[in-house]
């Protein structure tokens, strides 16, 4: 007799809680080794409070080649043995078990917090920290370098552009990096806590907000779930739309991201000039629901704006003006020298490293890792309509600035198309109540990467929990390993080369 | 851009700027406007609904489900004000932001250098921020720019509720800001504390720190709506400027 010790599920199938095989401890490891080894990943990895001192560990791995998603749990009291020495892909997840829920994972090779908030178990922190004894963002044991020539560099919360707070502490020789830190954890608002108990009136508008210039990923992303427990697909035209906004945002972003590359090599030409397609990419998304971010646009059920035949066309006709301007100024790049000589080679990680690591996205992309949710696990108009994957091999800054280039490309010819033949259909239809004592995984590949949504019902259909993984999370120790042995003064243009999101990060 | 020596660029016909409420319109008893509100923008008072654009998202939620219609957004992106009062939307003229003293104003009216600190915000706001120094905004151009270093600079120019792990962070930048100094708030959570409001993780807003001389509502906020309340605070746009769009009576929205 067989016994199965996962469920398969695929992106937006929810599963019945009571078919998710709960296993021994040695069984889970056992269990997600193996399917890591057979071509899975490591998608998500979380907690959740049972009664009693109990926390049920949920592994979500995800295998491309099939589509399929893999679920399976465990339970655990105050510690168990970690994960991390034969999976490195689940290190941050599990610091973030062990801050959340006071879990220790035995043998992590470096368990620090995340985010720096008190755990949600009362009475237990792995760290064993005092329940009176606030906790100071920052301050943990983090990696050093000791030596007579060796230096520390440390920067942030605040630092010097308009951008959100992150402290790094550099380990460095002269001018050289051996080693960045990076602690997080400066906008915690609490959203997932929040999340209990809904959807609510709030609930969406902490979907548009948890990572701001991320709104429509992570909105739908959401709303994709909900439906799924409801049972109900959008109409066509509300997933085209959706694509259109999401390829939009990503649009928007990329733009801006290569014009900031250009700002921090000091690259004035092509600096200057992004920053009005950028803006010109967001009053599209403006045209189509009155805000530059999207915000209001995704709602359960489908869109809350239509799009006419003549705002269709209006959109296109400036999508493709607006390429045209993108096109201009990022050519520059590849033509001068000085540009190419900051670029390569700068800030580059392995394709090795980063499978290792569990890296996702447009990092993951640069470094030659074939991976795309629209492709892989399509949902909404994915599954009608494909974009090419953009990849390049070298992992650099060079790599990750080519990739936003080819996305671009890609997206603008994308979303020029589809809003030509956006097709019939009711903008949003209501949906029902959702499914009780269910659970459901939502992918969405966001501009920087896949973003994972767990929710599960209790028995009540409301959200007895809602797990968030924004691809940040999976992506920020891959900036810590592009720092090693680079100049100091490469860190501006490696870090705005991930462009990562530290709200998104810290929820 | 040449706003404001003539009008600005013209916004999206779907943007949600100022509301306006014609309250001969609403069903008595109704709170429908007031329930859906996600932040609880909306009180009624007396049987009239009253907007509080410090907590407004700028959603829609509330247009969608009133069931008369009496609920609007108007495209008057000009929505900053001095107080936490001059935000309230109640049928009467809508104060916009006045300017700083005679004394703020000739020290800062031709150059303001302005620290920014995210203090919990979505990269929304920053990022909006971040477009007024770009080519077609041209902040620069009236003598406003964001330094690297609070020691540099005339003031602050916060975003987010302020988180617990900001609080500290923010503090000090405040105080390392040498005086005279002024605090400008952007956003519904820097107003008072956005979707976050009472969650505990955060502080409500910028005020519950350091003391805030302008607040520019939205979520985010358009980079006009910013740009405008800051022109404003230094007395560089007043209503004789081509460009300002006169005291708009809100009334006119509400005529059939």
């Amino acid at each position: 007799m067989i016994i199965t010790r996962h469920v398969c599920s695929s992106n937006c199938q929810p599963i019945a809680l009571a078919e998710i095989p709960v296993l021994s401890g040695d069984d889970f490891r056992e269990e997600l080794a193996e399917q890591l080894g057979t071509g899975g990943q490591l998608t998500a990895l979380f907690g959740q409070a049972r009664s009693g001192q109990t926390v049920r560990l949920y592994a979500v791995t995800s295998e491309m080649a099939t589509a399929t998603l893999r679920v399976f749990a465990t339970d655990v009291s105050d510690r168990y043995p970690a994960l991390t020495p034969s999976c490195p892909a689940a290190h941050w997840f599990e610091r973030e078990i062990a801050e959340q829920w006071g879990v220790r994972p035995e043998g992590h090779p470096w368990l620090k917090p995340i985010r720096f908030h008190r755990s949600h178990c009362a009475g237990r922190d792995a760290w064993e920290r005092a329940s009176g004894q606030a906790i100071a963002p920052g301050v943990t044991n983090y990696f050093r370098v000791d030596g007579a020539e060796v230096h520390e560099v440390a920067v942030g919360p605040v630092h010097a552009g308009v951008i959100e707070p992150g402290h790094f502490r550099f380990q460095c020789r002269g001018e050289d990096v051996f080693h960045l830190e990076i602690e997080l954890g400066y906008q915690h608002r609490g959203i997932e806590r929040r999340l209990i108990g809904g959807p609510d009136k709030r609930t969406l508008h902490y979907m548009e907000t948890l990572a701001g210039d991320t709104t429509i990923g992570h909105a739908t992303a959401y709303c994709q779930a909900v439906e799924a427990l409801a049972g109900r697909d959008v109409s066509l035209r509300a997933q085209a739309l959706r694509a259109i906004a999401l390829e939009l945002e990503r649009l928007a972003n990329h733009s801006g991201d290569l014009g900031a590359l250009a700002l921090d090599i000091g690259f004035l030409p092509t600096s200057a000039y992004c920053g009005r397609p950028r803006g010109d990419f967001l009053n599209i998304s403006a045209l189509l629901c009155g805000s530059r971010f999207g915000r209001s646009l995704v709602r359960p059920g489908g869109v809350a704006f239509d799009v006419d035949l003549e705002r269709s066309k209006q959109a296109r006709s400036r999508v493709d003006e607006t390429f045209q301007a993108v096109a201009g100024a990022v050519d520059l790049l590849w033509h001068s020298p000085s540009v190419m000589a900051r670029f390569d080679g700068t800030g580059a990680v392995s394709h090795a490293v980063c499978d290792e690591l569990g890296l996702v996205g447009l990092a993951a992309r640069a470094c030659g890792v074939d991976r795309d949710v629209r492709r892989d696990f399509p949902a909404g108009f994915f599954r009608f309509a494909q974009i090419p994957v953009s990849t390049w091999h070298t992992g650099d800054v060079f790599a990750r600035a080519y990739v936003r280039w080819l996305e671009v490309q890609r997206s603008a010819r994308f979303v020029s198309e589809q809003l030509r033949t956006v097709p019939g259909g009711d903008p949003r239809q209501d949906l029902g109540p959702l499914q009780s004592d269910a659970l459901v995984v939502s992918l969405v590949e966001g501009w920087r990467g896949e973003i994972c949504h767990v929710a599960i019902t209790g028995s009540d259909g409301r959200f007895a929990h809602y797990k968030i993984v924004d691809p940040s999370f999976r992506n920020w120790i891959g900036l810590a390993m592009a720092l090693r042995n680079q100049p100091i003064s490469d860190f501006p243009v490696c870090n705005k080369s991930f462009n990562l999101s530290y709200c998104g990060h810290d929820l | 851009m040449p706003f404001p020596a003539a009008d600005p660029p013209k916004v999206s016909d779907r943007f949600r700027g100022l509301p306006v409420i014609d309250a001969r319109k609403c069903i008595e008893g109704c709170r429908r406007c007031g329930e859906v509100c996600p932040t609880d923008a909306i009180s009624i008072c007396d049987g009239r609904p009253r907007i509080d654009l410090g907590p407004c998202l700028f959603c829609g939620d509330c247009v969608q489900a009133c069931p008369p219609g009496a609920l609007a957004y108007t495209p008057d992106y000009r929505l900053a004000s001095r107080t936490r009062e001059g935000l309230i939307v109640d049928g009467t003229a809508f104060q916009l932001a006045d300017a700083l003293t005679a004394k703020a104003r000739q020290l800062f009216g031709r150059s303001l250098h302005l620290r920014q600190v995210s203090a919990g915000g979505c990269n929304a706001c920053e990022a909006d921020i971040n477009v007024l120094s770009t080519v077609v905004f041209d902040l620069s151009r009236f003598g406003i720019q964001i330094v690297a270093s609070p020691r540099h600079a005339d003031g602050l120019i916060v975003t987010g509720p302020v988180t617990t792990n900001m609080r500290l962070a923010l503090q000090k930048t405040y105080e390392a800001t040498p005086s005279p100094k002024i605090v400008i708030a952007v956003g519904a959570c820097a107003i008072a504390g956005g979707p976050f409001a009472d969650l505990p993780e955060q502080y409500n807003g910028a005020n519950s720190t350091v003391p805030v001389d302008l607040y520019v509502p939205g979520c985010p906020p358009h980079p006009l709506t910013i740009l405008d309340g800051i022109l404003r605070l230094l007395g560089l746009l007043d209503d004789r400027a081509p460009g300002a769009g006169g005291r708009l009576d809100h009334r006119e929205h509400t005529k059939a």
